[in-house]
């Protein structure tokens, strides 16, 4: 170039860009500030207090929180995953059929369920009795809320274990098969167990997401020895016309999701090293 | 006499492009045949079409008399009596090198959990890995995981072996340990057709040597003529280029 940079000529008063950088450092600074000044002067924290952290509620909350609520947590989440995880698989290997229809069907199967808001499922799924006429979903309360979820993720694990099978290298499944495996017994042996995997850490993620979904059970109006986390909280809160419970059923879910969050990360990272 | 492999007018296309032109040739029981040729010339898709890993698009395959082509044969079971080795090695990269060598023992011949480990001790032992059983594939070095393949295939108890570019993927000092395992096949019987960019390995372990170029077989014959003395020019303008790459 024929010129040198105008910034560099020593005559112009501009700003360097060094300085520049300085500056909006400092007016962050400054907005961060006056933020939480007009947070401590104008919040009534006797009344935030009061209403979101009072200790004798949350004493309410126990021990039924652990027993009742997080148990059934655990069960709807742990029963829809296992549900989410086997469909969802079957879902992944007819998307990638040779077979048409099991494509089509596939495809119209996720698209529908992951387009949908999981409430809307979990609202069909109490109508389902009107529906049919003397149909109960296996399991009561528990197959219901199972249900839901495992529909829902199905979905989206299915798509997940899509992307696992499709990595697993062509190569695979040429070794295998010139090694006189049939097609069924290559997918079974080699290329699934590895697509699984591959998939284990945003299968975790998936399993998080889960978690938070199951609180959506709260809408199959389940009650008693069924509620889960969000329901428990929402009925304490009701009785004592307070938000502790709430707030107490909230930790309670970052308790178990942030971990799970910080071990798919480091399997994140970890997938590297294994291929 | 049956011929261990036997290609009649063999095409293959991938959509518009022909990649063969109609292969004739045989391998007999005992042999070793090298495929030598310029990338592209059709060697590897040719190597795929003997197992049908490729699907020829027209043309015949026979292995030790049979016509794999034939829609009614049962594949699974011919390709059992054909090893065959990668450039990529495709070790199974969740199971260790034992492993890599018991499975298809296990799921398809259905040897005995005893049995198979023995046959593939002794096949990791045979190609100089012995030490390696319980390294996962990631651990062992290419010259390591291309043998442990050839066990692997070896394990099998194959009537013939196939190599498609076994020693392109390797460092240059890892070729040797590979090119001396299946030296050794050779020296034992074993009925190897062998694509191979190894022009040493050719002309002393081959009983033949094919030249291809565009999809035809231009040169057949002992590697003393093909390699030696080349009667076409384009075997000899390809065998310039290789063996004095800086002209």
């Amino acid at each position: 170039m024929a010129d040198q940079p105008k910034t560099a000529e020593p005559g112009r008063a501009r700003l360097s860009p060094r300085k520049k950088q300085q500056v909006t450092r400092g007016v962050q600074y400054v907005v961060l500030a006056l933020a939480l000044v007009a947070v401590v002067l104008y919040a009534d924290w006797g009344s935030l207090a009061e209403n979101f952290a009072k200790i004798d509620v949350a004493k309410e909350a126990l021990p039924d929180l652990f027993t009742v609520a997080l148990r059934n947590t655990i069960i709807y989440t742990v029963g829809g995953f296992l549900f989410a995880f086997v469909f969802g698989l079957l879902l992944a290997l007819m998307r990638l059929s040779q077979v048409l229809p099991y494509r089509w069907i596939a495809v119209v199967y996720i698209e529908i369920f992951r387009g949908l808001p999981a409430l809307l499922i979990f609202l069909m799924i109490t109508f389902l009795p009107l529906a049919l006429p003397g149909f109960q979903v296996p399991g009561g309360t528990y197959g219901q809320g199972i249900l839901g979820l495992g529909l829902v993720g199905a979905a989206y694990q299915a798509e997940v274990f899509r992307a696992g099978l499709q990595a697993v290298p062509k190569g695979q499944t040429e070794a295998a098969r010139s090694l006189g495996m049939s097609a069924t017994r290559a997918q079974v042996t080699v290329v699934i167990p590895q697509a699984i995997r591959m998939v284990i850490p945003p299968t975790t993620n998936q399993f998080v997401s889960l978690l938070k979904d199951s609180s959506l059970v709260l809408f199959l109006g389940v009650s008693g020895e069924y509620v889960e986390l969000a329901k428990f909280g929402n009925d304490l809160a009701s009785q004592f016309a307070n938000a502790t419970p709430i707030m107490v059923a909230g930790i309670t879910y970052l308790i178990v999701t942030i971990p799970l969050g910080y071990l798919a990360s480091r399997l994140e990272g970890r997938k590297g090293r294994t291929r | 006499m049956t011929h261990a492999i036997e290609l009649r007018d063999l095409h293959k296309y991938f959509g518009q492009n022909q990649v063969l032109k109609g292969i004739d040739m045989t391998v007999d029981p005992g042999q070793v045949v090298c495929v030598i040729g310029p990338s592209g010339s059709g060697k590897s898709t040719l190597l795929r079409c003997v197992n049908l890993l490729e699907e020829p698009t027209r043309g015949k395959v026979f292995v030790e008399g049979v016509e794999v082509t034939d829609p009614d044969v049962d594949i699974d079971a011919v390709r059992r009596r054909i090893g065959m080795v990668f450039q990529q090695f495709n070790l199974f990269p969740h199971m260790t090198a034992l492993e890599n060598v018991m499975i298809a023992q296990r799921r398809v011949l259905k040897r005995g959990k005893k049995e198979s480990e023995v046959v593939a001790r002794e096949n990791l032992a045979k190609v100089g890995v012995g030490a390696k059983c319980d390294a996962l594939p990631g651990q062992l070095s290419g010259g390591q995981q291309q043998r442990v393949a050839i066990a692997r295939a070896l394990a099998m108890n194959p009537d013939l072996m196939l190599f498609d570019e076994p020693t392109s993927a390797l460092d240059p000092e890892l070729v040797g340990d590979v090119l001396t395992v299946m030296r050794k096949l050779a020296e034992e019987g074993m009925t190897m057709l062998v694509v191979t960019h190894e022009m040493g390995f050719a002309r002393e372990v081959a009983d033949r040597v094919v030249f291809m170029d565009g999809g035809v077989v231009v040169e057949d014959g002992v590697p003393a003529q093909v390699i030696g003395d080349p009667r076409h020019e384009r075997t000899r303008a390809f065998l310039h280029r290789v063996l004095h790459p800086e002209g």
